[in-house]
């Protein structure tokens, strides 16, 4: 404790902050990264990088995906328009600050006056940025309530495209942890530093916003680049392979990015986001033949390879038919089910996450994949590809859908100057 | 209950004590600035202030409690800061409060069933005052807090004693219904209470508390008794104690004086204490009357915040507003949980109210972490 706030301020006299109070110390003290940031690319590798904040895009979308996650989706709680915009702009540089490595507000968490509580929680102090990204979303909620209000004038700059997902057949939804007027997804390398910047942004927003529900996740389900070697969900089974990919640019703005035209302005270049925290019951799934788990995937649990094929990137052979003259590849199975072939050419960018919550008090392990799904207009992609899934995927009998969330992700944040939600409140 | 103790007191050389106490009592003396002593006709329904215009200087009012039932006097500047008040105003008794008011505008209320914002009057003293400096203002918090502090001890002794002697009758209904009236004063000045370490844990521990080689006593021992078997019949020792445990923090509390800083700490413990324990039922497991608490905890928050008032609006104008409506947020809140002059039980509210009251404590207390640094500078 002494020893870190000396070196604090050591570092505030070398930033020149002289004797101004807490101006100053704000001034030395938010030049400053929070330990670790000049040293990450040199000692621990691109993962400890950091990754741009401002962009064209927002960063967490196609950026490669992080180990791990904090998904968080909060309500408003209060009625004042003024104070939510005021609120996102100080989320804003907030997150500015923190993906680049720094503290959460410009004192720090160990930068001030010894009667204040600290304006950054200070568990990340001396971790690398661990490309951490913060991509902030729009629920149906914040442009009309659940009673049908327009609580923030925001009624009619609700895009079509951000619709009310419809009951799919299985559905087993918990309404307080689905849902939700704003959503914040932190994605990094280091769960820690995942967990420190939601819980700085819940802290800021307190009176403002309010936590409604969220969500830890372990390890990816997803690669997003080409560069990624594919992860494997608690199913065992390599999942990302026929992915959207960052690399795949013309696919992209295809059936990733808003484009001009498709709805409000205020959306053009941003993406719409859905969550799903899908239980898996992996006692009985452990329990299945390896023939059966295969069947039910259509492709090898090994790897990763259609069934039928010998490379995991092999394309999948629908028509083939085996010698018994079945279909190779199940008619139930899950890729059949959700490839472009048979939902007209509909692809998402996923981008989930293992999630294991202890256990459930009968025995069973909480597990399951938290789904995170970015696409253009969730009617043409997720909707319908969900809805055959929900049918007809032999998986689902290892499966529940017990929470879901619907959030128009507005484009990235371009400078200094801009702020989330500044096109949709402007 | 908690196990940190945030306030260090200095034990030593703190017996100043204000000649400004209220609850009638030793200086008889004293007259009014403006003449005699001003009656205040309390009933369950009204509140008669005598004169509502007044010299600046000692005032002495005389509350007399015609209704049926408890009722209290309180003087408030703006923002409900008090400047005096009487507890414990049982029916037929009269009770005096003798207050000095510099020149301004105040409201004067009658509490009848203790809850509440009360019967509120209008209330002018004028006269040459001259304005607080800076540091007199911070000074004046402290003597306000510690008027604050004699007025709740007062009232935690008669309830406790009442309480005490319910119990050791055996009369259950009584005691259940006398339990959270006197805890009500006890969590109004928790954070000052808490810090005599050892003190606490034998008024107000809850049993995971209780160490190897300790007894569990105090409130949550007679609570339990209460409210699952029934049976106090062997509770008397245990009720005896907590009145001498009591009386002893009544006196320590009452030679203590808090530094400005410790009240700004105390108030956003007071939230904390709702945060951690009151808002999860931990706190009152066994009767459920944690709401009772939650409001004598927002109560004894906002009479700190008060005491220091006049030095925050010096200080820092536009924090004062803030923590003007977060409070009135937090009280419309927990307003929607009344149950006649008392609360709801805990089990009553569902998940969706309890968040709502969580938020709004959350609102109020990120401000209120503010204060301390304000206070110090
Ligand atoms: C716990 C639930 C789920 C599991 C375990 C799971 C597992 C898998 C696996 C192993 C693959 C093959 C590898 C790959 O191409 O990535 C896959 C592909 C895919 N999944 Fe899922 N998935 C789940 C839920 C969903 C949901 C809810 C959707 C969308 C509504 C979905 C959409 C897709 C799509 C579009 C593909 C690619 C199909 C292709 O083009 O070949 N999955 N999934």
């Amino acid at each position: 404790m002494s020893a870190s706030r000396l070196s604090r301020r050591r570092a505030i006299t070398l930033a020149g902050a002289g004797v101004a109070g807490v101006a100053g110390v704000a001034a030395g003290a938010g030049a400053l990264a929070r330990g670790g940031a000049e040293r990450a690319s040199a000692d621990q590798g691109a993962a400890a990088g950091a990754v741009p904040f401002h962009g064209e895009h927002q960063a967490g979308i196609t950026t490669p995906a992080q180990d791990r996650l904090h998904f968080v989706a909060f309500d408003v709680v209060t009625k004042d328009r003024a104070r939510l915009v005021e609120l996102l702009g100080e989320w804003t540089a907030a997150a500015a600050r923190m993906t680049a490595g720094k503290d959460a507000g410009v004192i720090g968490a160990v930068g001030g006056v010894p009667e204040a509580p600290p304006d950054d929680t200070g568990e990340a102090l001396g971790l690398p940025p661990s490309q951490l990204t913060l991509t902030v979303g729009f629920g149906p909620t914040l442009f009309r309530d659940a009673q049908g209000r327009d609580r923030f004038g925001l009624a009619g700059r609700r895009p079509a495209a951000l619709v009310d997902l419809p009951h799919f057949a299985g559905d087993a939804l918990r309404p307080e942890i689905s849902g939700g007027d704003l959503c914040v997804q932190a994605c990094a390398n280091d769960p820690q530093v995942a967990v420190h910047a939601i819980r700085n942004l819940a802290r800021i927003g307190m009176g403002v916003v309010s936590v409604r529900w969220s969500q830890l996740g372990f390890g990816r389900t997803s690669s997003t680049s080409t560069g990624q070697a594919t992860p494997r969900n608690l199913f065992g089974f390599k999942d990302g392979t026929a992915n959207l990919k960052a690399e795949d640019g013309g696919l992209l703005r295809e059936h990733l990015w808003v484009q001009p035209g498709d709805g409000p302005d205020w959306m053009t270049g941003g993406s719409y986001l859905v969550t799903r925290k899908i239980r898996m019951i992996v006692e009985t799934w452990d329990r299945s033949s390896l023939v059966e788990q295969e069947q039910i995937v259509g492709r090898t649990k090994g790897s990763g390879a259609p069934l039928g094929k010998g490379d995991e990137f092999d394309e999948p052979d629908f028509a083939a038919k085996g010698d018994d003259g079945q279909p190779v590849i199940a008619a139930t199975s899950h890729v059949r089910l959700a490839h472009p072939d048979a939902n007209d050419g509909a692809r998402l960018l996923r981008r989930g996450y293992n999630f294991v919550d202890g256990s459930d008090g009968l025995g069973r392990l909480d597990a399951g994949l938290f789904f995170i799904a970015y696409q253009r207009d969730p009617r043409k992609q997720f909707v319908p590809i969900q809805t055959r899934l929900a049918r007809n995927d032999a998986m689902n009998e290892y499966l529940r859908h017990v929470s879901s969330g619907i959030f128009a992700c507005p484009p990235g944040v371009r400078d200094g100057g801009d702020h989330w939600g500044r096109a949709l409140f402007g | 209950m908690r196990t940190t103790r945030f306030l260090v007191l200095a034990a030593a050389g703190a017996l100043a004590t204000t000649g400004l106490a209220a609850c009638g009592g030793q200086e008889k003396d004293a007259g009014t600035a403006d003449g005699g002593p001003i009656a205040v006709k309390a009933s369950d329904t009204a509140c008669e202030v005598g004169r509502t215009e007044l010299a600046a200087g000692q005032t002495v009012f005389e509350v007399t409690n015609s209704g049926a039932k408890v009722t209290e006097f309180y003087v408030y500047a703006a923002g409900d800061r008090v400047m005096g008040e009487v507890e414990n105003i049982a029916p037929g008794l009269k009770r005096e409060l003798r207050v000095e008011l510099p020149a301004g505008t105040y409201e004067t209320a009658c509490k009848p069933g203790m809850s509440g914002k009360g019967i509120r009057g209008a209330l002018k003293v004028s006269g040459t005052a001259a304005t607080v400096a800076p540091d007199a203002a911070l000074a004046e918090a402290t003597a306000s807090y510690q008027r604050y502090v004699a007025s709740q001890t007062a009232a935690l002794l008669t309830k406790t004693e009442e309480f005490v002697a319910a119990v050791k009758a055996g009369d259950v209904a009584k005691a259940k219904a006398l339990y959270p009236v006197a805890r009500t004063y006890w969590e109004r000045i928790e954070p000052v209470a808490e810090s005599f370490g050892d003190l606490d844990p034998k008024i107000d521990g809850r049993e995971e508390v209780v160490e190897e080689g300790m007894e569990f006593t105090g409130f949550h021992r007679i609570e339990k008794d209460l409210w699952t078997t029934g049976d106090i019949s062997a509770d008397g020792p245990i009720a005896d104690q907590l009145l001498t445990d009591v009386k002893a923090i009544v006196a320590k509390a009452n030679a203590e004086k808090l530094t400005p800083l410790q009240l700004a700490n105390g108030a956003k413990a007071l939230l904390d204490e709702v945060a951690s324990g009151k808002i999860t039922g931990e706190e009152e497991r066994y009767s459920h009357t944690d709401l009772w608490d939650f409001n004598a905890n927002l109560e004894g928050s906002k009479a700190a915040i008060a005491a220091l008032r006049p030095a925050l609006e010096q200080r820092a104008p536009e924090l004062v507003t803030q923590l003007d409506a977060e409070f009135a947020n937090v009280e419309t809140a927990l307003g929607k949980h009344r149950d006649g002059d008392g609360w709801k039980l805990h089990t009553a509210l569902s998940k969706a109210e309890l968040k709502e009251l969580s938020d709004s404590i959350n609102a109020l207390a990120e401000p209120i972490s503010k204060v301390a640094a304000v206070v110090a500078r």
